[in-house]
């Protein structure tokens, strides 16, 4: 999230779409209706069902899934010709003015560049005219036709409501009332939030899903501000903080990245990374690269790093290619991977097509699996009639079940969306044999360790060198992890202006991240952390609920990263001489001296704004991109792609099958289902009662909802004579599933090009333990490719079709 | 369940022994604002947590009630209706369960004396030791809600968390509701709370919205903000004008006098009888008559 949960409440127009938080999110749905309670708020679903989050909406719009980009390019188009933009924002504080290079175009669905051998783009010339000193071009006054705003103003043009009714399916009426009173909140005093989730990440076009909405949000004035922002609603009570951990197989902690086969040295890997400024006076943050990452080594390698050895830049992995999820389980498939350590999560449910899986599990020597439970992963090799069918007796892979404790038998902290690094304390002991992650991975490292003093091996040295200053080093505790993710001073760092005077002492926790240093003195495990555990004590577990003017700041609740700030890029609350936009909307502000207020301002106290510094310092522009140059692999501007497997041929680009740049492995292609045999446009989802995979096997929850289902309209149960509570079989070209038909007027047929398209929703909670009967995994159906910049597979839109059988023999 | 003292109680079934009536509690409600209600049944899964209720693991019927009705193991069941507004759909939610009626049927029914009770608060509550099991109050209540459990034969409902609130705390769903969809004071507290809760709602377009207390029953102490108050039949069947049934009213109300006086007229003309007549004696030519009939001469 830019903005938090709490904030949520500030918000005037309130829009989910890409997600259901009244079923998905419950507790932070709160905000939504002390938004409506409080604030007279409005809020808009836009879904291709009608959920939960609907049946207390205001406005509910139905879209067929995956054509979220033709909605929203829509949407800006709309905003750009009823001219609802908030003009001064727009033209500061975005990349609108902007000159684009003469090579940059668009046609029939691909921009300049497109290389169909390689499914890839060469984006050189995605980019700015830069002047003689690298400085980025501009006209202010967004005229000249090769400015971002026009080149937008032009891609969107092709969005009508027409076509984007074609394409969406959704009603006219209702689409262009919520447009209107989404870009109602292009005035100053009025804000819209975005809440959205895994309705927009599970495409294969999913990361331009969100730049869309950002896009709406840039154009309206609404990131910056109370009740504005992009607010991305995690899926687990810590995706949070294992994102900022570097969870993603290309990055190490605090977003920084793995160096790549091409960049054999340190000098090399800094030059992509350490943006200079490419506009005057801009701070583009990313200049100080280099102190995080040397932080990050001090705090990994400690002695070991030294400026003689480049910080042991050698010690880190330099990846060739991405090592996401789609491709581990691919190269298991391979027989390339013949171990797998699976920790805290089930993929055998949660990855697309469920038989791929097995295949790929069973090639395996061996398979450790860290769970409280026992889940199905674990028990791959079990059969378990036809919701698991397999041999046993064919299965070799040699499964370790380790147990491990739940979040409330161990300390710790959990970072929610809201970026809040919140501390817990243990409640109870373990039960049997459980023992917490950490305590594992220390002994196994412990052991590693041992074997590599005794044996040598390939590349012993970072796994020796490795720093390890736990008092137990069998048992690190938590607290002594958070005080090393926060970093410490390692030597004394005397004033620049007065070297008698210590600024930083040695042996003292880091106090901020602007502190740290890339010349060996500081060291940090992940530097947007920093401030979580100082000297002043632990952070993360501060309780304090005063909330000065009442923002839903709570500047002194635990910890917000980064430097305990609650929204992001909050300089652009404030106009061009800081005053706030309006009085409403006061979150930041210059007084004269200094920047401050009811939040930590994003940006330099002191940095006065006849400077001209703008809000977004991350970005060597110092403004935010509508327009994102070369950084998205499939495009500078989101465009409208079909899913792979789609119910339609694309109306805006016929010739183009889903997204052009989108990864897909050799075989899995093949077996995308078309149209002719699978008519049905299937999505996946959850249900409140259930979270994801695992309070199946509560008693409660399984009373709940205790059998799978699949949800279809009552035209569809009609077309295939299904009546409610009737056993249907779904099929893809990937698998079939038995289940339920739940019929209901929440699901509709959507007219799209011309013809109504029927959709088929269904549920992942099921498998094959636990305490609900059994049930087929939906991931049985779902299609094996991801996005194209991040690779989250595409679970939201695929083919099926559907048919009454007659029940189980039981 | 009784967890309060009998100086707490206001009335009783099947007794006409009077409460001392030497405290006043103030009445305490429930409002259940189906508007701000998302049907995530975390109130369901706390009223089972709460009150320890091991109920099975059912079947999907199709429908997302689950289980497909109360019994005497789920006592609040979130009960969802789609309903097709004039093109406008909408999916109305409902937490149902024991209303709590200012005027019980089930307690005016029940024949065992003290098995049902009312407190000072407003708080019907089935004392289960005195239960026989009879299943009037089932038929007594208008918003069917008590279920007689098979494995003891005694009749189960929502008890408000009497035992919670008697210690101060509200009843574990209104504790668990995310949205504050369900409130809990007193009852002039929750009216208040309702008035604001209907004018947001017609704000927004709900000419009818509307606070459901039905005087039929003398009010309830589980009181629901509905959007379409003029309607609430809508929401799951909820009744429009619930009544206690006649049948109820005339066998404890008008029949209740016409039998007492049948019993009394039946011992006093038995007392002007014996008075009169004396009492029965065999005459000699009944033994005879009797040795006759059973064959022996």
């Amino acid at each position: 999230m830019t903005n938090g949960w709490n904030d949520i409440k500030n918000a005037d127009v309130i829009t989910i779409m890409g997600g259901n938080a009244a079923e998905a999110h419950p507790c932070g749905f709160k905000w939504v209706t002390e938004a409506k309670a409080h604030n007279k708020a409005k809020l808009i679903v836009v879904d291709p069902r009608f959920t939960r989050s609907a049946a207390v909406s205001d406005l509910y719009c139905p879209i067929r899934q995956g054509s979220d980009i033709a909605w929203l390019g829509g949407l800006i188009n709309y905003i750009l010709e009823k001219d609802k933009t908030q003009k001064e924002y727009v033209a500061l504080y975005t990349n609108a003015a902007f000159i684009v290079k003469a090579g940059y175009s668009f046609k029939d669905g691909l921009f300049t560049g497109y290389d169909e051998q390689r499914r890839d783009y060469n984006r050189a010339e995605w980019d700015y005219v830069l002047d003689e000193q690298g400085m980025a071009k501009v006209d202010p006054t967004l005229t000249d036709p090769r400015c971002v705003y026009q080149l937008m103003k032009q891609h969107y043009a092709r969005y009508t409501v027409d076509m984007v009714s074609r394409i969406t399916g959704s009603p006219k009426d209702k689409m262009v009332q919520a447009w209107e009173m989404i870009a109602s909140t292009g005035t100053p005093d009025r804000s819209h939030t975005s809440m959205y989730a895994l309705g927009w990440t599970q495409h294969a076009k999913g990361s331009q899903n969100i730049r869309a909405m950002a896009m709406v949000q840039l154009l309206l004035g609404n990131i910056g501000i109370p009740g504005g922002g992009m607010n991305a609603l995690r899926g687990h009570s810590n995706i949070q903080g294992l994102t900022d951990l570097g969870l993603m197989s290309n990055l190490i902690p605090g977003y920084l990245t793995l160096a790549n086969d091409r960049e054999p040295d340190y000098a090399t890997y800094m030059r992509t990374r350490q943006f200079k400024p490419i506009r005057p006076n801009q701070t583009s943050f990313w200049q100080n690269y280099s102190k995080f990452f040397v932080s990050f080594q001090k705090s990994m390698f400690g002695a070991a790093a030294t400026k003689y050895n480049d910080w042991a830049y050698d010690y880190l992995p330099k990846l060739d290619v991405t090592y996401d999820v789609l491709r581990a389980f691919e190269l298991m498939h391979q027989g390339k991977i013949n171990g797998y350590f699976c920790q805290g999560f089930n993929p055998l449910l949660s990855f697309p097509n469920k038989k791929k899986l097995t295949e790929a599990l069973t090639k395996l020597k061996w398979l450790v699996v860290m769970d409280p439970l026992k889940t199905e992963t674990a028990a791959f090799w079990e059969n378990h009639g036809e919701h698991n069918d397999v041999d046993p007796t064919k299965i070799q892979t040699e499964v370790f079940m380790l147990p491990t404790s739940c979040f409330a038998e161990e300390d710790g902290s959990l970072t929610n969306s809201s970026r809040w690094i919140q501390w817990h304390w243990k409640a109870a002991e373990p039960p049997g044999e459980a023992k917490t992650d950490i305590d594992i991975m220390a002994s196994l490292y412990r052991r590693m360790k041992a074997m590599y003093a005794k044996d040598g091996g390939a590349f012993p040295n970072p796994i020796l060198s490795l720093t390890w200053p736990y008092i137990d080093p069998e048992k690190p505790l938590a607290e002594e992890l958070a005080k090393e993710i926060n970093g410490k001073v390692l030597e004394d760092v005397p004033d620049a202006a007065d070297p008698t005077r210590i600024v930083l002492r040695a042996g003292q926790q880091m106090p901020a991240f602007a502190l740290l240093r890339d010349d060996g003195k500081t060291a940090a495990g992940c530097w947007i952390y920093t401030g979580v555990f100082t000297d002043a004590g632990n952070m993360m577990a501060r309780r304090d609920t005063t909330d000065p003017a009442n923002r839903g700041v709570f500047p002194n609740w635990a910890f917000s990263w980064p430097a305990n700030r609650r929204v992001l890029y909050n300089r652009a609350s404030a106009d061009k001489d800081g005053k706030p936009w309006s009085h409403r909307k006061r979150l930041v502000e210059w007084n004269g001296r200094s920047w401050g207020g009811f939040d930590v301002p994003d940006f330099g106290v002191a940095v006065n704004p006849t400077a001209g510094t703008m809000p977004f310092i991350m970005n060597p522009e110092g403004v935010a991109r509508l327009f994102t140059r070369g950084m998205m692999r499939d495009g500078p501007f989101p465009e409208h792609y079909e899913p792979f497997e789609s119910p339609v041929v694309n109306p805006l680009a016929p010739k183009i099958v889903g997204n052009p740049v989108a990864r897909v492995f050799k075989g899995d292609m093949e077996v995308f289902g078309k149209a002719s045999d699978f008519p049905l446009a299937a999505t996946t989802y959850r249900l409140v009662e259930h979270f994801h995979f695992w309070s199946k096997h509560v008693p409660v929850n399984a009373v709940l909802q205790p059998e799978l289902f699949v949800e279809i309209s009552e035209e569809l149960a009609k077309e295939k004579n299904i009546s409610r509570g009737d056993w249907v079989r779904v099929r893809s070209n990937r698998g079939a599933i038995k289940a339920k038909a739940v019929v209901t007027k929440r699901i509709k047929p959507l007219m799209c090009d011309g013809k109504p398209v029927h959709i088929v929703g269904i549920p992942l909670h099921w498998g094959f333990t636990g305490a609900t009967k059994k049930g087929f995994g939906a991931n049985t159906l779902t299609p094996y490719v991801g996005d194209a910049n991040i690779e989250t597979p595409e679970y939201k839109a695929f083919l099926v079709d559907i048919e009454r059988i007659s029940p189980p023999v039981a | 369940m009784a967890t309060l003292q009998s100086l707490d109680i206001k009335r009783r079934s099947a007794t006409t022994e009077t409460p001392p009536n030497v405290r006043s509690s103030i009445e305490v409600a429930k409002l259940i604002d189906v508007s701000k209600c998302i049907g995530c049944k975390a109130c369901q899964a706390a009223c089972y947590e709460w009150n320890d209720l091991h109920e099975e693991v059912g079947i999907n019927v199709g429908l997302y009630e689950n289980p497909h009705d109360l019994t005497d193991k789920t006592w609040t069941l979130m009960r969802f209706t789609e309903f097709d507004n004039k093109g406008n759909l909408e999916w109305l939610i409902r937490k149902d369960g024991c209303m709590h009626c200012e005027d019980p049927g089930c307690l005016k029914a029940c024949p065992a004396p003290g098995a049902i009770v009312q407190y000072q608060n407003g708080i019907v509550d089935f004392i289960s030791e005195n239960c026989i099991g009879c299943g009037y109050c089932v038929k007594g209540c208008p918003f069917n809600i008590p279920r007689i459990s098979k494995a003891d034969n005694k009749a189960y409902k929502c008890t408000l968390c009497s035992d919670r609130i008697s210690v101060g705390q509200a009843p574990a769903c209104a504790k668990a509701c995310p949205t504050q969809a369900i409130y809990f004071g007193t009852k002039e507290e929750m009216k208040v709370h309702a008035e604001g809760r209907i004018a947001d709602l017609k704000e927004r377009g709900y000419q009818n919205a509307g606070l459901y207390d039905p005087p039929g029953v003398g009010g309830t102490h589980v009181m629901y903000v509905l959007h379409h108050n003029d309607q609430p039949q809508l929401y799951s069947g909820l009744p429009k004008e619930p009544k206690i049934s006649p049948l109820v009213q005339f066998w404890k109300g008008g029949f209740k006098d016409v039998a007492l006086f049948g019993f009394g007229l039946t011992a006093l003309l038995g007392f002007f009888h014996y008075v009169t007549k004396g009492p029965n004696e065999v005459e000699r030519k009944d033994e005879e008559a009797a040795r006759r009939l059973s064959g022996d001469r």
